[in-house]
């Protein structure tokens, strides 16, 4: 038992989560870390880059005492990686001990979003759109762009809006639609209000396909944000809770599961 | 009959056997055999073979002729049926080419309209399968079954007596317990091989037109199997998959690929290229030929049928037989009546089976591979 404390002590478990458009690196145990770098075009270098970053720390990913644990879409790109898991199993893992127990995981990512659902410590199912870019944050930094602001904006602006409807479920004939918004000259808030709300409908739509859990989680890029978590609840008719450190939940699963998958 | 091949040669000459029949078949054609091309597991079989035609199946696997199907058929249509027009349309298929008429049943809404193209370059033969499995239903399947001899008899100028369909009828069974055998060995835990190898030979025993031939052939590859077993198992416990949905082969392998490259393996298809289509035998004994052939065929589990509950009696059975720990449904793009049906059947394994089940979407193109990974990586990590 001892013994056993000391190991923990004396290892460093990291996860590294390579988004499509954020990486998440967390180390649990004898250091305490956790950084965000964008992807970038090539999960290689961001791995790289990753890895000296650790060093900096403190933390050499190729001694002994580390064990790393690689996840995310570019979770291959990690040759470093002791084990490469799913980032459904990681952020199920990691949403576990955000929500402190069982719970329903909301993940709208850059590229994705997935609803997972815990019961008992353990994925008992998932869902995941990852075909179709609506729904997911890249929707969210199109239309941002097209409104020349940025993401963090687009959330201020919306907040003061009157919703206007964008009926189209395509990203491509959304961005249309809000073009002809432009040009006929509609507040930019009630526009920016409009967009969320697209993807807010989305994603519940997504949610309401399965039960879920007493306890609902947002995590992801847009985890901290309580205005997007209190839309959402609204739609589903279900508290959805806003996280502090959801955008981390796969990295952080990640290395809770260096630390167990090895014994 | 002993085996002197290795097993894995073994399993690539089934692997092999779809190709290697394109020359068989032109073969076929020069001693003057008549071929039938097929579709679909409703086909009676044994009534083709009893005139002494070969049949093959012409359902196309590959997303090469697509473009071209797409000239005349919606994009938003199954992949299986906008492959195999445009396989015909192109002459690119040596099946299809060289078959003498296709036979077609009005399954699905797509393929029966198909089949209205299909029919203006090609003699094409359409069977009214019924959407249900009543009384009424059996009746007209039978009425079908028996048109269809006479139009086979009309055409190739032949008699087919009752007395053959009989012999064929026996043939076939004796495939069926064969094949039925051979899939059983998967039964066991660990598994005595992959469930690529499984669908190899499941597959490519489709494509052998020497039907009589195939129990003992089969036999000899279950007994090998079995003996190397016994001497040593060679691949350790792992989750075991059913797979159900669609029919696969060819572009759609990457599902079972995905399955097995990434720490699961499938013991049993219950889907067209597995189960389905060999399960249930024909009533050897049943005086009326005809009745017989319609309540076999008639009762196949497919998504078309509704209701369908032959489906769930088919896949509830191998669940428990097989002892799987996970169901994967494979649901071919814009295939309304799977897509539909996934509802229930994710309902039905996951509350009365108490296994997971998931339902992957997919086309014969190979650019969903790296979602196809994660998804069923995932799926594999919960189990
Ligand atoms: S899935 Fe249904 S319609 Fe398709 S080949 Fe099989 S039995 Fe026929
Ligand atoms: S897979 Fe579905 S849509 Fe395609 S031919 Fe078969 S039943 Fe029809």
């Amino acid at each position: 038992m001892k013994e056993d404390m000391w190991k923990i002590m004396s290892m460093n478990y990291v996860g590294i989560d390579i988004g499509s458009t954020a990486s998440k690196v967390v180390v649990r145990g004898k250091n305490d870390i956790r950084f965000v770098l964008p992807t970038g075009w090539s999960s290689k270098e961001t791995t790289i880059k990753i890895k000296e970053r650790l060093l900096e720390a403190g933390v050499d990913v190729a001694s002994e005492d580390t064990r790393v644990v690689a996840t995310g879409y570019g979770r291959v790109a990690v040759d470093f990686a002791d084990k490469v898991i799913t980032e459904i199993t990681c952020h199920a893992r990691g949403g576990r001990e955000l929500a402190g127990g069982d719970c329903t995981i909301i993940d709208v990512g850059g590229q994705d979003t997935k609803v997972i659902q815990v019961n008992q410590g353990v994925v008992t199912d998932f869902l995941m759109n990852d075909k179709c870019s609506a729904g997911t944050g890249k929707f969210l930094e199109i239309m941002a762009n097209r409104l020349g602001i940025t993401l963090n904006e687009l959330f201020e602006l919306a907040k003061t809006g009157e919703s206007i409807p964008i009926s189209s479920l395509c990203t491509v004939f959304a961005e249309s639609e809000i073009i002809s918004y432009i040009g006929e000259g509609r507040a930019r808030e009630d526009i920016a209000a409009g967009v969320i709300d697209s993807v807010v409908a989305k994603v519940a739509q997504l949610a309401q396909r399965q039960k879920s859990a007493e306890k609902i989680i947002l995590t992801g890029g847009l985890s901290h944000s309580d205005y997007f978590a209190s839309k959402l609840s609204e739609k589903m008719g279900k508290n959805v809770m806003p996280t502090e450190l959801g955008r981390f939940a796969g990295a952080l699963g990640a290395a809770y599961l260096a630390e167990e998958k090895r014994r | 009959m002993e085996l002197i091949k290795d097993l894995p040669e073994v399993f690539e000459e089934f692997a092999e056997q779809r190709q290697n029949s394109f020359l068989n078949v032109k073969k076929l054609k020069e001693q003057g055999i008549p071929v039938v091309g097929v579709y679909c597991t409703y086909f009676p079989q044994e009534i083709a073979m009893a005139m002494g035609a070969a049949t093959i199946g012409l359902c196309s696997t590959s997303d090469e002729t697509i473009p071209d199907a797409e000239k005349d058929l919606p994009k938003n249509l199954c992949p299986l049926i906008k492959s195999s027009y445009g396989f015909a349309k192109t002459d690119k298929c040596p099946f299809f080419y060289f078959s003498d008429v296709v036979v077609g049943e009005t399954t699905c809404d797509g393929k029966k309209k198909m089949y209205e193209y299909m029919a203006e370059f090609k003699p094409v033969h359409i069977m009214e399968l019924p959407n249900s499995q009543s009384p009424e239903a059996l009746e007209l399947w039978k009425k079908e079954i028996i048109k269809f001899k006479e139009f086979l008899e009309e055409k190739f100028e032949v008699e087919i007596t009752e007395e053959k369909i009989r012999e064929a009828i026996k043939v076939n069974n004796n495939v069926r317990r064969s094949l039925k055998k051979f899939y059983k060995v998967m039964a066991n835990d660990p598994v005595p091989m992959y469930g690529h190898n499984l669908f190899k030979v499941l597959y490519g025993s489709t494509f052998k037109f020497n039907r009589a031939a195939i129990p003992a052939e089969v036999d000899a590859v279950v007994e090998k199997i079995m003996a190397e077993y016994e001497v040593e198992k060679k691949i350790e416990k792992k989750p075991r998959i059913l797979v159900t949905g669609c029919p696969i082969g060819g572009a759609t392998e990457k599902v079972i690929r995905a399955i097995e490259d990434n720490g699961g393996v499938v013991v049993t298809y219950e889907n067209c290229s597995g189960a389905k289509s060999i399960d249930q035998l024909v009533d050897e004994d049943n005086p009326d030929v005809y009745d017989a052939l319609a309540r076999r065929y008639l009762n196949i589990g497919c998504s078309v049928m509704t209701p369908n509950p032959n489906r769930l009696e088919l896949l509830g059975r191998l669940i428990d037989e097989y002892k799987v720990d996970g169901v994967v449904e494979v649901v071919l793009q814009a295939c309304h009546t799977y897509n539909v049906e996934s509802f229930g059947i994710r309902r039905f394994v996951n509350e009365k089976k108490g296994i997971p089940y998931i339902a992957v979407e997919t086309d014969y193109s190979q650019a969903d591979i790296g979602q196809l990974n994660t998804r069923l990586t995932a799926f594999i990590e919960m189990l």
